[in-house]
């Protein structure tokens, strides 16, 4: 790199730009000074200060959307660039971050583990997903993935007396590695092709999305772009748990703690998609010829296999992964509706929509889920929801709602979120598609219905039954959870009736 | 600024709101709930009525429409949704009929046995609130949210104070309903989609309305569209055979919920056809026809035999409530102002009949504990004034007349006369059907000997006659179908009205003449040309 190309380096170096992620990171190194320092008797405002911070930081965000510190355009040399809907994705994070710290304080409440280190790497993990989400040069989206990535292998596995967690640990590793290998190696593929000379439009910077994506235009058909972005976007399929990489979602969501299943659930998911959107604007922009059908393809398999395998299971954490990868589904046709100019308007709104409608209703369900579990975490089956309206009407309540915005039920912000994607798609002339998502939310009132069944309905109960009524209730909802859990619903049917001000920035 | 508009959003957000006190108002005490759901079921009613009667003299339309207003919830930019309200001829009975029978539910649900009833009127409170904001959208969006918003409180009220199978009924339920709801959803988008998406004209009738009669639609998209619709619909509707949800769920569903939903939230779907579907895709209409008069046919006359072999009480309600959905689509098949119009007559009369035979359903069984009609008998000389009006209420529901369901059925009969001629014999064989089943009820449950079963199951326990608390349901919904089945003025003039300046309405029945081959082949495009400028000339108002 030539002089001029130093001097580019430094003028672009704004780190005023990247505050958010700054501030995450420091909120981490103080969690973890607070826990050097603190006396053992004072450590409980740890997990206070890391869910007030963030949540102090998305007030900021949220409230000073307009005032973003630097300027658009490529930043650090290429590596980072905002694309339009930066301030939603930060949001996102770091309201998810502050959630799943507020699920931890309750499930490490009943384990025996260091407390400090997960929100630890908790924050950690959401500052390198925001980093990850603006990254615009694959050298910058592989170290920030596999920073998210390392950070979840200790997550998942956190629970170390646990075989489950540690299995669900194993699998996480063995299954992260591999998709990381394949998404390495479409990276290379795309380098080798983009910086080869004998091609017309070789770029002396091939990792940078605006470059790779210039050359690409000019060699769609190329076999070597082909394989190596077909391998990309499996290795980002792997994240969003679509099918045929859904294989470790299963076990690794009912091995993980609850918060962390949450994270990998919501953020770990979202972040999968919104690398996609940049990817499908960006540098795959030409290659719709490729991404069109495959990522069709993965989106009908996703969501029949989702919903089909999901209507099974017993045990909550499997119902919710499965159903999971059926959102993951629905995702994708709005992604796929981005790749036709019809679409391409309204199909972001839609993807930021329902996740968002997502990350309400699924923190709710999993602050009931967290609630209701004793301290074997993994073993949450749907026979302990039964009774949980008379028992617990508040938190049955939280239940319906977060689970009827997840079927798409109005006038749930889960309704909104599929209404906008099935427009999407009608606007792109996705027919199939539109089929595909009908028969499966078709297929997941069942399930979801299923599990409100079992906390609402009586079941007529059989000679023999009563032995079996021996599930430890839950203990009383503590008025801070109240407060949060309510805050979720109040969100979901709001987000459901109202979206002015959410379109359009 | 206290405008009509306004009105018509308090009929939604007063049940709402009352919904909303009752499932905190744990503390309410039986007596504070009650209070409260009169509020909430109560002031809809009045409002309903007001506007019904004022409607005649409005003169300040929009396309039809009295009382319209809107406001932007936020989706008008980009999807073009707007919560716009208003009433025309087709929706004001139906309007008036959620506020009746919701007022006559909520009544009968105030003084019921169920078991925490704050929450049990909270939800019925929440249905009503979707019934009364149905059928008064103009916006096909909300048209479709409220029907949502109706229809959960339903689910879950089978699920928790329904009869014996309500965990299966249930379910079946909302499984096949949101089939039906997801497939009409499509449908309405699609109908969106047709004005190029856009979002200045969006989900609105009216809007859609101006559009398609200025630009028309091809004829694949129409026939792709109402079939998506009509299927859709017909889910929700019970029509033929998608309607093995209905008895079942009636069945199992408690007493109020059963009213508003066979009675009214059922409409939703004929309404949907006749205000939406048939008006804005004549020739998908017209390509559907024969399907709609068979499959109509079929709710008649294999549901009319299926009926007659019923023992159980309410099962029996159940399927003569889809059975009658039968006579609708008959009517919306002929697609002429009287044909329409004998439609939602009898969808008001269906309405406020079906409702009051669960009320009186209920009586019954309150009073011998079951609903198998061939173990009852004798029940009238205890109970005379419940036995005169069961039996009015059969005569109603077979459709004799001084009841409001004659009129629709006999303006059905004369529509059909003229253009499906055949179709009348086997329709009116179905008024025969109704004569066996509702008549024999009566004479089994109320005449004859008492069964030794039922003398046995009574042993010392005497029977009183109908309380205040289901007589005052029952004389409002009876009352009801007599002053229409007197007056029928009342109601039709309004759906006259509106009907009249439909193009389709007007002018379809002479193009059903036209053979099927030709309507469904390439010539349809043309045939909708000429329609349009015909119509243009002749009613200064294009197709």
């Amino acid at each position: 790199m030539n002089y001029n190309g130093f001097q580019e380096l430094a003028s672009t170096n704004q780190w005023g730009a990247i505050w958010p992620e700054l501030v995450m990171a420091g909120i981490a190194i103080l969690v973890l000074c607070l826990d050097l320092f603190l006396p053992s008797t004072r450590k409980r405002i740890i997990p206070t200060f890391a869910i007030a911070s963030q949540l102090g930081l998305l007030g900021v965000l949220v409230l000073g959307c307009g005032c973003e510190v630097g300027t658009s355009g490529p930043l650090f040399g290429g590596m980072i660039e905002s694309g339009p809907y930066l301030g939603y994705m930060r949001a996102f994070f770091v309201l998810s971050s502050a959630l799943v710290c507020y699920l931890a304080i309750s499930y490490l409440s009943r384990q025996n583990l260091p407390r400090s280190e997960f929100f630890l790497v908790t924050i950690l993990v959401s500052a390198s997903m925001m980093l990850l989400v603006q990254s615009s040069n694959f050298v910058m989206l592989f170290v920030a993935l596999e920073t998210v990535t390392i950070g979840f292998y200790v997550l998942v596995s956190y629970c170390r007396y646990s075989a489950f967690s540690l299995e669900a640990g194993l699998k996480y590793l063995i299954l992260g590695a591999l998709s990381s290998a394949i998404l390495l190696f479409g990276i290379v593929l795309l380098y080798g092709a983009a910086s080869n000379p004998a091609l017309k439009g070789a770029t002396s910077d091939a990792m940078n999305f605006t470059e790779l994506g210039k050359f690409i235009a000019q060699n769609a058909h190329e076999p070597l772009v082909l394989i190596g972005a077909t391998l990309v976007i499996c290795g980002i399929c792997f994240k969003i748990g679509a099918v045929p990489f859904q294989i470790w979602v299963p076990d690794v969501y009912q091995g993980a703690p609850t918060p962390v299943t949450a994270f990998l659930a919501i953020s770990s998911k979202a972040a999968g998609f919104f690398v996609l959107m940049n990817l499908i604007i960006g540098p795959f922009a030409h290659l719709t010829a490729l991404t069109q059908p495959l990522l069709s393809a993965i989106a009908i398999i996703t969501i029949l296999f989702g919903n089909l395998t999901a209507i099974g299971q017993r045990n909550v954490k499997r119902v919710i992964g499965l159903s999971g990868i059926a959102h993951a589904g629905y995702l994708l046709i709005a992604i796929v509706a981005m790749t036709n100019p019809q679409g391409a308007s309204l199909a972001p709104w839609a993807i930021i929509f329902y996740l968002f409608a997502y990350l309400f209703a699924s923190f709710a369900i999993f602050g009931v889920m967290v609630h209701l579990a004793g301290a074997a975490d993994e073993f949450q089956e749907l026979e302990h929801y039964q009774k949980l309206a008379e028992r617990q009407p508040f938190l049955a309540g939280v239940l319906a709602i977060g689970l009827g915005s997840l079927a798409g039920i109005p006038p749930l912000a889960g309704f909104i979120g599929k209404l906008l994607i099935f427009i999407a798609a009608f606007q792109a002339g996705l027919y199939v598609l539109l089929g595909a998502a009908i028969i499966g939310v078709v297929i997941s009132i069942y399930y979801y219905f299923g599990w409100i069944r079992e906390a609402f309905f009586v079941k007529p109960t059989l000679p023999g039954d009563e032995a079996k009524q021996a599930y430890p209730m839950p203990g009383a909802v503590g008025i801070f959870h109240k407060v949060m859990l309510s805050l979720l619903v109040i969100l979901t049917v709001v987000l459901g009736l109202f979206q002015r001000g959410i379109f359009g920035g | 600024m206290f405008t009509d508009f306004n009105l018509l959003l308090l009929s939604i957000f007063i049940p709402l709101s009352a919904a909303v006190v009752l499932f905190f108002g744990k503390s309410l005490g039986k007596s504070g709930v009650r209070l409260i759901s009169a509020i909430g079921f109560m002031l809809p009613a009045v409002i309903s009525v007001y506007l019904w009667m004022k409607f005649d003299s409005q003169t300040d339309l929009l396309n039809g429409f009295a009382y319209v207003g809107g406001c932007d919830l936020g989706l008008r930019e980009s999807v073009g949704i707007t919560l716009l309200l208003g009433l025309n001829g087709i929706s004001m009975p139906l309007y008036l009929l959620a506020g009746i029978v919701g007022l006559a539910a909520g009544i009968h649900a105030m003084y019921s046995q169920a078991e925490r009833l704050h929450v049990y009127m909270g939800l019925l409170l929440v249905m009503q609130s979707g019934l009364m904001g149905v059928f008064c959208s103009i916006d096909i969006f909300f048209f479709y949210f409220f029907h949502e918003l109706a229809l959960i409180p339903t689910f879950i009220m089978i699920g928790i104070w329904g009869g014996e199978g309500r965990r299966a009924a249930a379910m079946e339920m909302t499984v096949y309903l949101t089939l039906g709801a997801m497939l009409s959803l499509l449908g309405l988008i699609a109908l969106y989609g047709q004005t190029g998406w856009d979002a200045a004209t969006g989900f609105s009738l009216i809007g859609l309305q101006e559009y398609l009669s200025a630009n028309g639609i091809s004829a694949i998209a129409q026939n792709n569209i109402f079939a998506l619709l009509l299927f859709g619909f017909g889910i929700l509707v019970s029509l033929f055979p998608f309607h093995s949800w209905a008895p079942r769920g009636y069945a199992n569903a408690p007493t109020a919920n059963a009213m508003l939903h066979a009675g009214v939230l059922k409409k939703f779907g004929l309404y949907g056809l006749v205000q939406i579907a048939v008006p804005l895709l004549p020739f998908g209409a017209l390509a559907w026809n024969d399907w709609i008069v068979w499959l109509a046919l079929g709710n008649i006359v294999v549901i009319g035999f299926v009926t007659i072999a019923q023992r159980d009480l309410k099962l029996m309600i159940g399927y003569s409530s889809v059975m009658h959905m039968g006579y609708i689509f008959l009517g919306i098949a002929t697609m002429s102002i009287v044909g329409i119009g004998g439609a939602v007559m009898l969808m008001f009369a269906h309405g406020v009949s079906v409702a009051l035979m669960f009320v009186l359903a209920t009586a019954v069984y309150n009073r011998t504990g079951t609903y198998d009609m061939k173990a009852i008998g004798g029940l009238g000389p205890k109970a005379p004034v419940l036995a005169g009006l069961f039996v009015a209420a059969s005569m109603a529901s077979i459709g004799l007349p001084g009841f409001a369901n004659f009129w629709g059925e006999f303006t059905v009969f004369i529509a059909l006369w003229e253009n499906h001629a055949w179709a009348v014999a086997p329709a009116v064989f179905g008024v025969v059907i109704s004569a066996i089943y509702g008549l024999r009820a009566a004479a089994n449950i109320f005449f004859g000997p008492q069964t030794k079963s039922f003398t046995e199951s009574l042993g010392d326990r005497e029977i009183g006659d109908i309380t205040p608390a289901e007589r005052a349901p029952a004389t409002i919904l009876l009352v009801t179908l007599a002053f229409i089945g007197l007056w029928p003025m009342g109601i039709s003039n309004s759906i006259e009205k509106t009907v009249e300046t439909e193009p389709v309405y007007v002018h379809m029945p002479s193009k059903l003449k036209v053979s099927k081959a030709e309507a469904t082949s390439e010539t349809t495009l043309q045939l909708a040309e000429a329609d349009a400028t015909e119509t243009a000339q002749e009613g200064g108002k294009s197709l």
